[in-house]
């Protein structure tokens, strides 16, 4: 049995709409163990962010978690005061961001910035803050480490910017790094180099990922389990090649047959039909059931439960319950 | 209660003191003596003027009693005043009876010969006084409340600006319904009534200027407060766990200051220009060059018109608001640095 960094069950986040809290995280339940990486896959607006944030409870306002739990290094994330959850941050699980462009403070110099990370968890001096600081650049593969330390942001391109963010989340190595969509704003060259980055450092460190991403490529590049999320609840969750070879859940895929191959090349991509409903339009069922090609009668009025399809591959979906059933009725004969 | 020139001379000395601490600690940041740098070889003029209108006004803020008193056995007053380093450069019976033109000889009405004919080099105003005399003493006035005024100012509208944008809330509702009401109020008539209220003291005038003065500052300083707040990087300083006060003082605040800075130059010019406009009504602080214009209006309508006067004054009120202007703007940008990459 491998170590749990991090456990979630039955988490909810609201934001208050103009009829009642509209549940943006909708009972989401997951873990990651120790040296795993799970990504959590989902089109934009679908919660993946909020629940990145609801893990750290950074959710911004007026946002707040409504239910649920949240074991982190073995500490109730939900239940601690707000220094001791300072501590937690940074130390325990850090973050990186989608965007490098503004996630550094265009005032201060890199190096500044990441001492500032350092010193914020650790009694050091200000000189062995620095070391560390450049042994860390050197480490994500800044080029000339001394010389940057004293560049401002805005003289480091994108790639630097997220290598100099992935030193700050490294430096009080966190059991845990959530990664936001970490390559999403770079192009396609540095974003391979960042996430052979991240692969790299992972193994090193045993360090556990939660990237976010909507990127099924990525996610072939990184993960070791995948979960699925649409409409602020997840619909499927799997081992990588389990989700990428054998999804079950309509919507994943639908995901999958939309990504562009070599071998259908020429022919239109598929396309999932619709879009994503609006909250308010959130029936007590699936979500998915008014875009799915498979709903029954039901889909819309009754809300699937997870259901075991395989060794850890779970899925929420009417259609697959009853092709199970069928299965099972055919075995049986 | 010590006398009002000692006060003074105290004031001068712990300003002189305060911004030689300011400078050093400046210095040892590369980012501001970079900064300095900057400005000086951008602005050098620009930056002179203001030095200079600032010595002026520190000189003049200097005073003793005794000393050089020789306007004739008779006057016992200007043994007993205290004179300025600024008065102590023009001899003691410099006063000439009524006007006289730049480096006239005579009167200018009348022909009367002066007592120090061809010495004024700016004329004389009509009891007398030397127009060069005053237009100096006029830059501790300006000096004095364009820089208390927005050091009232500044504070105020960082403290409500900032915690109303990053409290939010019921808070921010607060500041921003007296934001509202304040701007809604005639601002003349509200330093007026406060003019009236405080007395016409220059600190008192000072107070009601800063008082209807920091609603632009704080408006400004809560919309970017708000914009900061959910910055990325904000969000990673949090993410980090950087304490709320941290935050506030090494993430947001700093990056207010471009603003705060282009807005106490504006505020700067344009305090010393509402002075000018209080004096113009009458209730302006006694010895400004606002004043100075406001006596204009009766000279320029004589025959023939006195001018000196109001050039001088006016003048002298161009060259400082223009130079401060220009040595805020290039501040601004060695502050800001991403134009400070452009201009290195």
């Amino acid at each position: 049995m491998s170590e749990r960094v991090l456990t979630v069950e039955g988490l909810a986040t609201a934001f208050p709409g103009p009829a009642g809290p509209v549940r943006v995280v909708d009972d989401v339940s997951f873990h990651v163990d120790r040296g795993e990486v799970l990504a959590l896959v989902g089109e934009s607006g679908c919660g993946k962010s909020m629940t990145a944030f609801s893990l750290l409870r950074l959710v911004p306002r007026p946002g707040r978690i409504v239910a649920g739990r949240i074991e982190l290094a073995g500490r109730d994330v939900l239940a601690l005061p707000v220094t001791e959850m300072r501590a937690v941050r940074g130390r325990e699980a850090a973050m990186i961001f989608q965007e490098p462009m503004t996630s550094l403070n265009p005032v201060q110099t890199v190096g500044v910035q990441v001492v500032e990370a350092i010193r914020l968890h650790e009694r050091i001096g200000a000189d062995a803050a620095r070391r560390r600081t450049v042994e860390l650049f050197e480490r994500v593969g800044i080029p000339d480490p001394g010389a940057r330390f004293d560049a401002w942001p805005h003289q480091l391109s994108g790639g630097m910017k997220q290598r100099v963010m992935i030193a700050m989340a490294l430096c009080s190595r966190p059991k845990l790094l959530v990664a936001d969509e970490p390559t999403t704003a770079l192009d396609v060259t540095i974003q391979a180099q960042i996430l052979d980055l991240l692969r790299e450092i992972q193994r090193e460190t045993g360090m556990s990922i939660l990237l976010i991403t909507h990127d099924l490529g990525i996610v072939n590049e990184l993960a070791d389990r995948v979960a699925v999320m649409y409409a602020a609840r997840f619909v499927e969750e799997g081992s990588r090649t389990a989700i990428l070879g054998a999804a079950r859940h309509p919507y994943s895929q639908g995901l999958l047959r939309s990504i562009p191959a070599r071998a259908r090349r020429g022919v239109r991509l598929a396309e999932i039909g619709g879009t994503v409903p609006p909250p308010e339009d959130w029936g007590p069922g699936c979500r998915f059931a008014g875009r799915c090609e498979r709903v029954l009668d039901h889909c819309a009025a009754e809300r699937p439960g997870a259901l075991r399809v395989g060794e850890g591959h779970q899925v929420c979906c009417h259609a697959v319950a009853r092709d199970l059933a069928a299965a099972t009725r055919e075995a049986a004969r | 209660m010590p006398e009002a020139h000692v006060v003074s001379n105290a004031v001068v000395a712990l300003l002189v003191l305060f911004a030689a601490l300011v400078l050093r600690r400046a210095g040892r940041s590369r980012l501001w003596r970079e900064a300095g740098a900057s400005v000086v070889r951008r602005r050098p003029v620009s930056l002179a003027v203001v030095l200079l209108f600032v010595a002026v006004a520190l000189l003049d803020a200097v005073s003793w009693t005794g000393g050089g008193g020789d306007a004739g056995e008779g006057d016992v007053v200007s043994v007993h005043q205290p004179r300025s380093v600024v008065d102590r450069a023009f001899p003691a019976d410099w006063n000439e009876a009524s006007y006289s033109a730049p480096l006239a000889r005579v009167e200018f009405y009348g022909g009367a010969p002066l007592r120090h004919p061809g010495r004024h080099l700016l004329g004389t105003d009509i009891i007398g006084r030397d127009v060069l005399h005053l237009t100096l003493k006029g830059a501790r006035v300006a000096l004095l409340v364009g820089g208390l005024t927005t050091l009232i100012v500044i504070p105020l509208a960082l403290l409500f600006g900032v915690s109303a944008g990053y409290r939010g809330g019921r808070w921010d509702d607060v500041v921003f319904f007296l934001i509202s009401t304040l701007a809604a109020m005639p601002g003349l008539l509200l330093l007026i009534a406060l003019i009236a209220v405080l007395g016409r003291g220059p600190v008192q005038v000072c107070v009601a200027l800063g008082v209807t003065g920091w609603v632009g500052l704080c408006r400004l300083v809560r919309g970017e407060t708000l914009k900061l707040r959910e910055l990325d990087y904000v969000r990673a300083a949090r993410a980090l766990g950087v304490s709320e006060p941290r935050i506030l003082f090494r993430h947001v605040i700093p990056n207010l200051m471009h603003l705060v800075v282009i807005t106490a130059v504006l505020l700067f010019s344009g305090l010393v220009l509402s002075e000018a406009v209080l004096s113009w009504l009458g209730i302006g602080i006694d010895g400004s060059w606002g004043q100075m214009i406001d006596q204009a209006r009766d000279e320029l309508s004589r025959d023939p018109p006195i001018t000196w006067n109001l050039l001088s004054a006016s003048a002298a009120l161009f060259a400082l608001i223009l130079a401060v202007n220009r040595v805020g703007d290039a501040v601004r940008d060695a502050l800001d640095p991403r134009t400070a990459a452009e201009l290195a």
